[in-house]
């Protein structure tokens, strides 16, 4: 595997004491098969985009909206090989875009969700969702996009976008999704 | 719970060295027949949780059920039976009774209601053809403890015909999931090894995984996504208090207690690369153990806390690893075909389960600590997750079928006796407690 991620050894912020940043709160016993709500996962719900660019953009959604986003991206989202998490010209060419559109709204935040597929194991996915994600949002950034509008989630093989166990379904599973987030 | 030694009845001279003894070690060829017969009512006061005599059906039938999943024992059908146990057969039992039905070993005893609301549980086991008595213990507990009476009775037989201690007085922490795969709703649970008293610990707003218990067993480390922060937190088992461990600059999971419990290791993603930390819960100093490039998760302690083994892709793809406590001397240990994933130390320190994935399959498998002796235990479309019982005998896992559900399985170190565990729901993550105290 050829594929490796420049080494970033951050500082890590760790907290002086859990209280400090510790949330509270009771348990509460839930009843059996009750459907309660998902868990929440980032909006994909149209954001206003802050009176910024009043420039005509070609399509009917609201400029800087999360349709008009993927509108004028392309797609939101990029997809990858099994185990891999490296980007070819079709996932370069729609992240390009997406940093095009994401300078018209500069005030504009995102979050670049990983994922991937099921057959591995949970930690692994987790971490691996961590590489797609942070692929992405490495490539946005050198395309000009301020890192602090950047910020990654990985879900691992826990969302995907698509019930099934074939080789079409998983491979739309293993994922990065752009999401609008809000405004900075 | 109170457990009275050699305090029942006439105290007896320690048997000789028994016979009779089941082999773990050479697989189950034939499980041993033993006769465990309801257990007569020493008096007749009533409990919160029933009579003597109702309490005494209750747990013959927990503890035949017990041995029978351990699947060294085939406790025999009561309907054969040609005795009915009164009180004093259980310090004097009837063999020539028990030999007429084959039965080659005997649980027996009695329950009584004391006056403080509680019960006595005095178990009994016996070596029907030597005409000898194996063990004896008695455990006083409160009435709702009576299941746990139970189980510490089958672990009291267990112990003696194996030599091994015992499993059944346990618990298991897992995620219980329901709803489509695509927004599964998550929730941490508890049940006893057996399933019962199952009780749910989170309410599912959020997405939780990879439960684990504290030595003490009074406090579970997980990964929850509580406001879309992936990261490990500790839930009470007492008081429901649910706290993240720290701040941390990504994403932390696949935690794990120290042995001492006084430490977690875990995994943290910092800009799309993943080590091993150790902090240390007192003084909340944060150590890394690896630095390489590439993924390192799913570190599990030795039992004597000593040296911590992980899966690690720096290799080319996933393969495991043993290093020292301090992260010094990483050395991989595992070579085989395809990848090898998730590992767990089994509390009795001479095995490594684990998950192997080749082929489109996957697998739990073991080996020692040092990579030999590997061997496949199951193999399905997608088996993973292991966590061993507290005498190291038995492993539990989840079994996902192809586009179907996910379940618990427990299988024998040995290979053999592969059962289904039951849930109210789908699960996943098991994590099995230590023996209960």
């Amino acid at each position: 595997m050829s594929k490796r991620s420049k080494r970033l050894i951050l500082p890590l912020l760790v907290a002086a004491t859990v209280s400090a940043c510790a949330t509270k709160k009771r348990d509460l016993p839930p009843a059996p098969v009750t459907e309660a709500a998902p868990p929440p996962v980032a909006t994909t719900a149209p954001v206003d985009g802050g009176g910024v660019s009043t420039e005509p953009v070609g399509s009917s959604n609201a400029p800087g909206s999360y349709a008009d986003f993927v509108a004028q991206s392309g797609s939101d989202k990029i997809l990858f090989e099994y185990d891999s998490y490296e980007l070819d010209d079709e996932d370069r060419a729609v992240l390009g875009k997406q940093a095009e559109w994401l300078a018209r709204y500069p005030s504009l935040r995102v979050t670049i969700e990983g994922h991937a597929d099921e057959r591995g194991t949970r930690e692994y996915n987790l971490a691996l969702g961590d590489r797609r994600a942070t692929a992405a949002k490495n490539f946005l950034a050198a395309q000009g996009v301020a890192t602090s509008r950047l910020s990654v989630i990985s879900y691992g093989k826990e969302r995907p976008s698509v019930e099934g166990t074939d080789e079409a379904a998983l491979a739309q599973n293993r994922r990065a999704v752009t999401v609008v987030a809000g405004t900075r | 719970m109170r457990i009275l030694l050699a305090t029942l009845a006439v105290a007896l001279a320690a048997p000789a060295a028994a016979q009779l003894r089941v082999d773990i070690n050479s697989g189950i060829a034939q499980p041993l027949p033993i006769a465990v017969p309801v257990f007569p009512a020493a008096n007749d006061a009533a409990t919160d949780a029933g009579t003597p005599a109702e309490l005494g059906v209750r747990i013959a039938g927990i503890i035949a059920a017990d041995l029978r999943s351990s699947g060294l024992f085939r406790p025999l059908d009561p309907a054969a039976f040609t005795t009915v146990v009164g009180v004093a057969d259980t310090v004097r039992p009837q063999f020539d009774a028990w030999r007429t039905v084959a039965a080659q070993a005997l649980v027996t005893g009695t329950v009584s209601a004391n006056p403080d609301g509680g019960i006595t549980l005095a178990c009994y086991a016996y070596d029907v053809f030597a005409g000898q008595e194996l063990a004896r213990q008695g455990f006083v507990t409160t009435a709702a403890g009576w299941r746990r009476a139970a189980h510490k009775c089958a672990d009291l037989v267990y112990s003696r015909l194996t030599g091994e201690s015992g499993y059944f007085d346990s618990r298991i922490v897992y995620v219980s999931e329901t709803g489509a795969r695509t927004k599964r709703i998550k929730r941490l649970a508890v049940m006893d090894q057996d399933g019962a008293n199952h009780r749910f610990l989170t309410a599912g707003q959020a997405l939780v995984l990879t439960p684990r218990f504290a030595p003490n067993q009074q406090t579970i480390t997980y990964m929850s996504f509580e406001a879309n922060r992936p990261r490990v937190w500790l839930y009470t088992l007492g008081s429901g208090r649910q706290a993240a461990i720290g701040e941390f600059a990504g994403m932390s999971f696949a935690p794990r207690f120290s042995p001492d419990g006084t430490a977690l290791v875990f995994s943290m993603s910092v800009g799309g690369n993943t080590d091993v930390y150790r902090l240390n819960l007192a003084s909340r100093q944060l150590a890394r153990l690896t630095t390489q490039p590439g993924i390192d998760t799913s570190p599990s302690f030795s039992p004597d806390g000593s040296r911590i083994v992980f899966e690690s892709d720096r290799g080319g793809a996933q393969q495991l690893y043993v290093m020292a406590a301090d992260g010094s001397g990483q050395n991989r240990i595992s070579f085989g075909e395809g990848r090898s994933a998730s590992p767990v130390w089994s509390p009795r320190g001479d095995l490594i389960a684990f998950t192997r994935m080749g082929g489109g399959r996957f697998g739990i498998g073991v080996m020692r600590p040092d990579g030999s002796g590997e061997r496949l235990l199951t193999n399905g479309y997608q088996d993973e997750g292991a966590t061993w019982s507290p005498n190291g005998r038995v492993i539990l896992f989840q079994r996902t079928m192809r586009g179907a559900r996910t379940d618990l399985r427990s299988i024998d170190v040995s290979g053999q006796n592969e059962r289904q565990v039951p849930t109210p729901l789908d699960g996943s993550d098991p994590a099995w407690s230590p023996l209960l105290p």
